[in-house]
C-alpha cells in the first residue's frame, strides 16, 4: 500500500507538470483589459494539482494518510488477478469492436465472462450472449436510430435495414 | 375514434414497429440509394444555429420520406468544426456521410493549418441558403440609425461591448469590418452561440450584437431589440428583413456585406452516383414549401448551388477569408 | 384570475385522448432511456423529433415534454441501482441513493426518488403557472457576472462533499477543472490541450466519459474485487408494506423536498446554469443544514430527496427561459427548440401572447407527465428489484455492456470509450488509494461554466475584477459563496484550536 501510494502520487505530480506544460501552448497570464489568458485557468489549476501530489508525498513520509500507513499490499495476487482478467477482457471486447463490431464482441465478452469468471451453465448463457445483441439491435438502431459500430461486418446488416427502415 | 387510432398510430411509427408503413415509397427509382442509415455531420454543437438548421433538414427529409434510410444527425463541433473536418477526411471514398457546413468550413483549415484539411478535396452536394447579418441594439436606446450608433459608439469607446461567438469567428468578422469601416475600437465579449449573444443584448450585458435573423426575430417581434441595417446587398432580403436598410443604402459602399453560408458537402471520393443521390434529396428539400417559407420567415438569402459551381464558390470564400483573417 | 382559465384550457387540451395517450407513452420511453447510462432526456428527444411530424405541434410537444420528465424520473434509477449516473442531473443521486441500495434499501432509495420528484415536479409546475412571465425578467438578469457567482456559490455548498483528505480533495477537484478544459477555448478561439493531437480530444472530456468511466467501470471492478469474482446477490426485496413505510418516512423529510424544489427552480431558470448544478446545490444545502451531515453519503434518504426533487423542479424551470426567451437552459431544451422552430412556432416574448393553447397544454400536459411519470415508475420498481438479484457475474458483464455502449452513443465515437476504459481503471486504482472521485466529477460539469463567466465579465469589465462585486445580484451571492467557504475553515480552525489547546 505505502508502494502504491508513493507511486499514484508522482505518476500524477508527472501528469500535473505535463498539463502545464501543455497549457503554455496558450497565454497564462493576465492579459491587460482581458482578463486570464487561455491557458491560464488550466495552467495554475495544474500547478495547484502538483502542489497537492507535493503535499501527498509530504504525508507519505510522514506517514499521516491511511493508505500510507496500512502495511497490506495494494492489491494480493488473487486480486490482481481478478483484476486483470475483467480490465484485461474489457480492453479486448472494445479492441475488437473495431475490428468485429458491437454486436460480435459483446456476445464474446458475454461468454468469457459467465462461463469463465460465472461458471454458470449453457442453459443461462446461451440464451442471453443470442438475447443481448438482439435486444441493443432493437433498442438502438431501431427505437433510437443510433448505429453503433460494426466493423468489417456492416454488410451483414444492410438486408435487416431494408426490413427495418 | 379517429383520434385514438391516429395516437396508437403514431405511438407504433414511434417505437419502431409500424416498420413496414414507412419503406421505399417514392425512392423506387433506378440509381443509388443508401444501405445503410446516412450519418448527418454537423459541423456545430447542439442548440446552436446550425444545428437546428441541421435537423430542421432532417425533419424535412424524414416528414416527406425522401430517403429510404434515416439521415442521423451526429454533432461534431470540437474545434470550431476542426473535429468534423478531420473525420470527414478520414471517411474518404465513405457513401454514407454527409456534412452541413457554416462557414467555419473554410475558417477552421485557415485558422488551424495543423488540422492538415483541404476542403478543395471534399465532394460539395448543394448550397441551401446564406444567412445574413444586421447591426443590433437594444430598443431601450435611443440609437436609431447607422449614423447614431457610430456617434454613440465613439463616445463610448472601449467600454461599449459587442457580443458575438468565438473569436475567429463570423461575428467577429462583422465586427472587424465595422471597426475598419468606421474607425471605433469596442471591445468584443465571446460567447457559446448566438441565441445566447441575443439574450444578453435583451439582459442589457452588452450594448449591441451582429446577430442573425433567426437569433433575434422573436425580441423583435416584442419591440425589445431593433435593427439597424443590414449586411446584404440591397434588393436581396424580403418580407419585413428587405425593410432593414443596408450598409449600401446608407451611403457605406458594396463592401460592408458578409454572409453565413447554409451548405451541405460530403467526403472526397464519393461516388458520382451517391453524389447525385444526396443532390436530389436537398433539391427536394430545397424545393419544399417548409424550406421555402423557413427561408423567408428567417431572412435567409436563397442560393441553391450545387456541383462545380459550388466548390468555385467555397475555393473564392476560402481566399476571400484569408484575406479578412490576415493570413 | 385569466391564468386559471389558461390552465384550465390547457389540462382539457392535455386530456384529449390523442394527448393522454401520448404523455403516458413518451413518460414510458422516457423511463427507460433515461434509466440507460449515457441516454439521457436529449437523447430520447431529439430521436423522436422528427416523429412528431405526425401529430400537431401541441400534441407533439407534450409527447416530448413527456419523455423529458419521463427520463428525468428514469435519471435516478441507474444512479440508485448501478451507481452510475445517466446524466450529470443524477450525480447528486447516487451520493446516497446508491449506500441505499447496497445495504438492500434499493426500493427506499426509489420510492423517495420517485415521490420527491414528483413534488419537485409539481411545485415548479405550480410555480410556473404563477410567475413564468417575471421570472424571465429574473433570467434577463442574469450576465456573466452573475453566472460566475452563482458557479462559485455551487462549489461553495459541495466544498464538504470530499474526503477527509484535503490534498487528495483538492487535488480531485483540480483534475475535473482541467479536463473540463480540454478542447476549445471560446474567448479566443483556439483549440486547447489536445492530447496526443487526438481529434477526438477536440470535443472535450464529456462528463458521461468520466462518469461512466468513474462510477461504472471502476465500480464494477472495485465490487469485482469485493466479491473476488464469486457469484453475489444483493438482497433486495419489495412490498406494498415497505413502500406504504416508505412513504410515511418521507412525510418527514418534507422539509428537503420543499427546499430542493425551490432552489432546484430558481437555479434551473437561469438560462446557463440547468439541473445540474441545482441537484447538486440542494444537495449540499441539506447536507449542511442537516442535524447529521455525517450521515449523509450513507444512505440518508434525505440524500436522496433533496438532488431528486430540485433536478425535476430544474427541468421544469429550465423551460421557461425557453419558452420565454429563445434560450435553451439544457441542451434538452435546445432540441425542444428546434422542434418548436420546425413546428412553425416563434420562442420568445411573444409565445404566451399569441399561441396561449401551446404554451398551457405545455404546462398541464407537464402536471399529467408528471403523475404518470410517477405513477410508472413505481409500477417499475418491482421489476428493477428482480434485476438488483441476478448473480453478480450475470449482471456484471451486462453492466460493462451498458457502460461501453453509454460511452459510445452521445459522441459516436471510439476514442471516448477508450477514455471511459482509462478513465474506469486509473479511478478503480485511485480510490483504493482513498482519493475521493466525486469532486472530480462535479468539477468537469461546472467548471466550464466558471470559466467562461469568468472570462466573459472580465473582458466585459475590461480587467476590472471588482466588476462581480459592484453589480446587486451577483455581489450578493458572491458574498454568500465565500462565507460558505471561510465557515467550515473556521469551524475547523477552532476545534483545532480547542483541541489543540487541551492537548497542551
Amino acid at each position: 500500500m505505502r508502494k502504491a501510494e508513493l507511486s499514484m502520487a508522482i505518476i500524477m505530480a508527472l501528469f500535473s507538470i505535463y498539463l502545464m506544460w501543455k497549457s503554455t501552448e496558450l497565454p497564462i497570464g493576465w492579459i491587460p483589459e482581458e482578463g486570464p489568458g487561455g491557458g491560464a485557468f488550466s495552467f495554475w489549476l495544474s500547478a495547484g494539482m502538483l502542489v497537492c501530489c507535493i503535499a501527498m508525498i509530504v504525508r507519505w513520509a510522514r506517514r499521516i494518510s491511511p493508505p500510507s500507513q496500512s502495511e497490506e499490499p495494494f492489491m494480493d495476487r488473487e486480486t490482481f488477478s481478478i483484476f486483470l482478467t475483467v480490465a484485461g477482457s474489457l480492453a479486448v471486447m472494445i479492441a475488437l469492436i473495431h475490428l468485429i463490431g458491437v454486436y460480435f464482441s459483446v456476445p464474446l465478452f458475454m461468454l468469457f465472462y459467465m462461463r469463465y469468471l460465472g461458471q454458470h451453465s449453457w442453459t443461462l448463457i446461451l440464451p442471453l450472449v443470442v438475447a443481448t445483441p438482439i435486444v441493443t439491435f432493437l433498442f438502438f438502431e431501431m427505437a433510437l436510430k443510433k448505429t453503433l459500430p460494426k466493423g468489417f461486418t456492416e454488410p451483414l446488416f444492410y438486408p435487416i435495414y431494408d426490413l427495418i427502415y | 375514434m379517429r383520434k385514438l387510432s391516429r395516437a396508437l398510430f403514431s405511438v407504433a411509427i414511434a417505437t419502431g414497429i409500424g416498420i413496414s408503413t414507412s419503406v421505399v415509397s417514392e425512392q423506387a427509382q433506378a440509381g443509388w440509394a443508401p444501405k445503410k442509415p446516412v450519418e448527418f455531420v454537423i459541423m456545430a454543437g447542439k442548440g446552436g444555429g446550425a444545428d437546428r438548421l441541421a435537423r430542421f433538414i432532417q425533419g424535412i427529409i424524414e416528414k416527406n420520406k425522401l430517403s429510404p434510410k434515416p439521415f442521423v444527425p451526429m454533432n461534431k463541433g470540437g474545434g470550431s468544426g476542426g473535429e468534423a473536418l478531420q473525420y470527414l477526411k478520414a471517411k474518404k471514398g465513405d457513401n454514407h456521410i454527409i456534412m452541413a457546413t457554416l462557414n467555419s468550413y473554410y475558417t477552421t483549415p485557415i485558422r488551424q493549418p495543423g488540422l492538415g484539411v483541404d476542403i478543395g478535396t471534399f465532394t460539395p452536394i448543394a448550397r441551401m441558403a446564406e444567412d445574413t447579418f444586421q447591426l443590433w441594439v437594444h430598443a431601450d436606446t435611443n440609437i436609431n440609425s447607422v449614423d447614431d450608433y457610430v456617434k454613440a459608439v465613439k463616445k463610448a469607446g472601449k467600454k461599449w461591448k459587442m457580443g458575438g461567438t468565438g473569436k475567429g469567428a463570423e461575428d467577429s468578422l462583422v465586427t472587424a469590418m465595422l471597426e475598419k469601416k468606421f474607425g471605433f475600437k469596442v471591445t468584443y465579449v465571446p460567447y457559446k452561440g448566438g441565441g445566447k449573444v441575443a439574450k444578453e443584448l435583451i439582459g442589457k450585458h452588452i450594448n449591441s450584437t451582429v446577430n442573425n435573423p433567426s437569433e433575434q426575430v422573436g425580441f423583435w417581434d416584442a419591440g425589445k431589440s431593433r435593427p439597424l441595417a443590414s449586411f446584404t446587398p440591397k434588393g436581396k432580403l424580403k418580407g419585413k428583413w428587405g425593410k432593414i436598410p443596408t450598409f449600401e443604402e446608407l451611403g457605406h459602399g458594396k463592401n460592408m456585406v458578409y454572409y453565413m453560408q447554409r451548405s451541405v458537402v460530403a467526403p472526397g471520393g464519393m461516388s458520382d452516383d451517391a453524389r447525385d443521390f444526396y443532390t436530389s434529396v436537398f433539391e427536394k428539400v430545397y424545393r419544399s414549401d417548409d424550406w421555402q417559407n423557413y427561408l423567408v420567415k428567417k431572412g435567409l438569402i436563397p442560393g441553391w448551388l450545387t456541383g462545380d459551381k459550388l466548390q468555385k464558390y467555397f475555393l473564392a470564400e476560402r481566399a476571400k477569408h484569408k484575406k479578412l483573417l490576415g493570413k | 384570475m385569466e391564468i386559471i382559465g389558461h390552465l384550465l384550457d390547457g389540462f382539457l387540451i392535455s386530456f384529449e385522448p390523442l394527448n393522454l395517450g401520448l404523455v403516458i407513452f413518451g413518460a414510458a420511453v422516457g423511463l427507460f432511456i433515461g434509466a440507460m447510462p449515457g441516454l439521457g432526456s436529449v437523447n430520447g428527444v431529439a430521436i423522436l423529433l422528427p416523429m412528431t411530424f405526425l401529430v400537431p405541434p401541441t400534441s407533439a410537444v407534450i409527447f416530448l415534454g413527456a419523455i423529458y420528465y419521463g427520463a428525468m424520473y428514469g435519471g435516478a434509477i441507474s444512479s440508485i441501482m448501478l451507481g452510475i449516473p445517466g446524466a450529470s442531473t443524477a450525480v447528486a443521486t447516487t451520493f446516497d441513493g446508491r449506500p441505499m441500495a447496497m445495504s438492500g434499501k434499493a426500493d427506499k432509495a426509489l420510492v423517495a426518488a420517485a415521490a420527491a420528484s414528483f413534488v419537485g415536479g409539481t411545485i415548479s409546475v405550480v410555480l410556473f403557472t404563477a410567475f413564468a412571465p417575471p421570472l424571465a425578467e429574473v433570467a434577463l438578469a442574469f450576465g456573466p457576472p452573475e453566472e460566475f457567482a452563482l458557479m462559485m456559490l455551487a462549489f461553495a455548498t459541495f466544498i464538504g462533499l470530499g474526503g477527509d483528505d484535503i490534498p487528495k480533495t483538492l487535488f480531485s477537484i483540480m483534475i475535473g477543472l482541467v479536463l473540463s478544459a480540454v478542447g476549445l477555448d471560446i474567448v479566443s478561439g483556439e483549440p486547447r490541450l489536445i492530447f496526443l493531437d487526438l481529434p477526438g480530444f477536440m470535443h472535450g472530456v464529456n462528463f458521461l466519459v468520466l462518469a461512466i468511466g468513474i462510477y461504472g467501470i471502476g465500480e464494477m471492478l472495485w465490487t469485482v474485487e469485493l466479491s473476488k469474482g464469486k457469484v453475489m446477490i444483493s438482497q433486495a426485496t419489495v412490498t406494498v408494506r415497505r413502500v406504504l413505510d416508505t412513504l410515511k418516512e418521507l412525510l418527514g423529510t418534507w422539509k428537503t423536498m420543499f427546499m430542493g424544489s425551490f432552489l432546484g427552480y430558481f437555479v434551473g431558470i437561469l438560462p446557463a446554469a440547468g439541473a445540474t448544478p441545482g441537484s447538486l446545490m440542494a444537495y449540499g444545502v441539506a447536507k449542511t443544514a442537516a442535524k447529521d451531515p455525517e450521515s449523509y453519503g450513507k444512505g440518508n434518504i434525505n440524500g436522496v430527496v433533496a438532488p431528486e426533487a430540485a433536478n425535476n423542479a430544474a427541468s421544469t424551470g429550465s423551460m421557461l427561459p425557453m419558452l420565454t426567451l429563445g434560450i435553451p437552459g439544457s441542451p434538452t431544451t435546445a432540441i425542444l427548440l428546434g422542434g418548436m422552430v420546425i413546428w412553425g412556432l416563434e420562442p420568445g416574448p411573444l409565445l404566451f401572447v399569441e399561441h396561449t393553447e401551446f404554451v398551457w397544454g405545455l404546462i398541464a400536459s407537464l402536471y399529467s407527465a408528471n403523475l404518470f411519470s410517477l405513477l410508472i415508475n413505481i409500477a417499475f420498481i418491482p421489476a428493477f428489484i428482480w434485476v438488483l438479484k441476478l448473480p453478480f457475474t450475470v449482471l456484471a458483464p451486462v453492466i460493462f455492456i451498458l457502460c461501453v455502449i453509454g460511452g459510445y452513443v452521445p459522441t459516436m465515437d471510439m476514442h471516448d470509450v477508450w477514455l471511459m476504459f482509462v478513465f474506469g481503471v486509473v479511478g478503480y486504482l485511485m480510490r483504493k488509494l482513498d482519493y475521493p472521485l466525486a469532486p472530480a466529477v462535479l468539477a468537469i460539469v461546472l467548471g466550464p461554466l466558471a470559466e467562461r463567466s469568468l472570462r466573459q465579465s472580465l473582458i466585459g469589465s475590461q480587467g476590472d475584477v471588482l466588476t462581480f462585486f459592484e453589480r446587486p445580484i451577483s455581489g450578493t451571492i458572491l458574498i454568500v459563496a465565500i462565507l460558505l467557504f471561510v465557515l467550515p475553515a473556521i469551524k475547523l480552525f477552532r476545534t483545532r484550536v480547542t483541541t489543540d489547546g487541551g492537548r497542551s
